[in-house]
């Protein structure tokens, strides 16, 4: 009987994309990091430009992108990617860069060079991906954490008064002139995933075609860190976070009118 | 009803070895084939199985899920 429903489906409709290599990953069970590096390397596959493109990777879970995307990648300091990805495509224009940068990395230490970036307009594309915390050094407490939210330098959870608001960096991003692209995406259920590829090309077409900076954010979880289960935490990403965090799009130019 | 294997129209292949038992592929399956084993693979978790094969259609929403991209679909 197996054997024989083997043999009947053989269009194969779903399998790992070409440019994501083919080894376990270090994130944690339920992480979409993993969910934004396969929808990465569909992009990647989806416009042919694995040979020319060049990824710079930040500090944070994200750091090890080079051992899974197929592609050539710079590692930056802490928060540098997007100033390292500028000297990469000022270099080589003719090269396709991309960062991939958590939200400690981006929102914390790396405010200043995300800004001034988009505000050059440089021609590179980011992807954001927002965890709400610090993944990988223990769950701290990052500019994006919420209200309310316990993290370990938040043990009594984040207060206002102390610590200021969530950061909404792709309203923040998308206020900038020299951003072409700017829109926040969530990967918690099937339409949300496929809102987050077409978003992530749109990106890629804004570099490609030379329209200035782009910009994805990704509402992630990291279901270790809020001590939650992976299901829990996609509905906390449903819940809590969407509405503090609102999707869409944010800013999308049409032409290149800025020349 | 539960369907036989002549009824479906695709099927799915988890990697056990790969699976790491987050459950994501669970819930996503509108047809539920889909539950989580009792095998232990080598990474120390109890991956998940495709249990319902008759009753699947091939519509990748469970691979779209799967963060560890260890579910392959044919149709």
């Amino acid at each position: 009987m197996k054997g024989e429903a083997r043999k009947k489906f053989t269009r194969e409709v779903f399998s790992r994309p070409k440019s994501l290599v083919d080894v376990r990953t270090h994130f944690c069970p339920g992480c979409h990091h993993g969910i934004a590096h396969r929808i990465l390397a569909e992009s990647i596959d989806h416009f042919g430009i694995r040979e020319k493109t060049i990824g710079v990777a930040c500090v944070g879970c994200s750091v090890f992108l080079y051992d899974y995307i197929d592609v050539d990648v710079a590692e930056a300091p802490h928060g540098r990617a997007p100033a390292v990805a500028t000297g990469v495509k000022r270099a080589q224009p003719d090269k396709f860069v991309f960062t991939y940068q958590g939200d400690g990395d981006l929102a914390a230490i790396g405010t200043s060079e995300i800004i001034h970036a988009a505000n050059r307009g440089e021609n590179i594309t980011v992807l954001f991906i927002n965890n709400t915390t610090y993944g990988m050094t223990g769950g701290q407490m990052a500019p994006t954490t919420m209200l309310g939210q316990k993290t370990s330098t938040s043990p009594y959870g984040r207060e206002f008064r102390n610590d200021g608001y969530p950061i909404k960096m792709a309203e923040l991003l998308a206020t900038l002139e020299g951003t072409a692209y700017s829109a926040r995406v969530a990967t918690s259920t099937p339409g949300q995933i496929r809102k987050a590829k077409e978003a992530v090309r749109k990106a890629f077409e804004m570099q490609i075609r030379e329209m200035g900076f782009s910009v994805v954010e990704f509402l992630s979880t990291c279901p270790t860190n809020w001590g939650m289960k992976p299901l829990d935490a996609q509905q906390r990403v449903l819940g809590e976070m969407s509405e503090y965090f609102p999707l869409g799009v944010y800013k999308e130019r049409r032409q290149a009118d800025f020349v | 009803m539960k369907g036989t294997a002549a009824q479906a129209t695709g099927r799915i292949e988890i990697d056990f070895e790969r699976c790491k038992a987050c459950e994501l592929c669970v819930p996503a399956c509108p047809k539920t084939c889909i539950e989580m084993g009792k095998g232990i693979n080598r990474q120390g978790y109890a991956a998940a199985v495709f249990a319902r094969p008759g009753d699947c259609t091939g519509c990748a929403i469970c691979a779209e899920f799967c963060p560890d991209v260890c579910i392959r679909v044919w149709r």
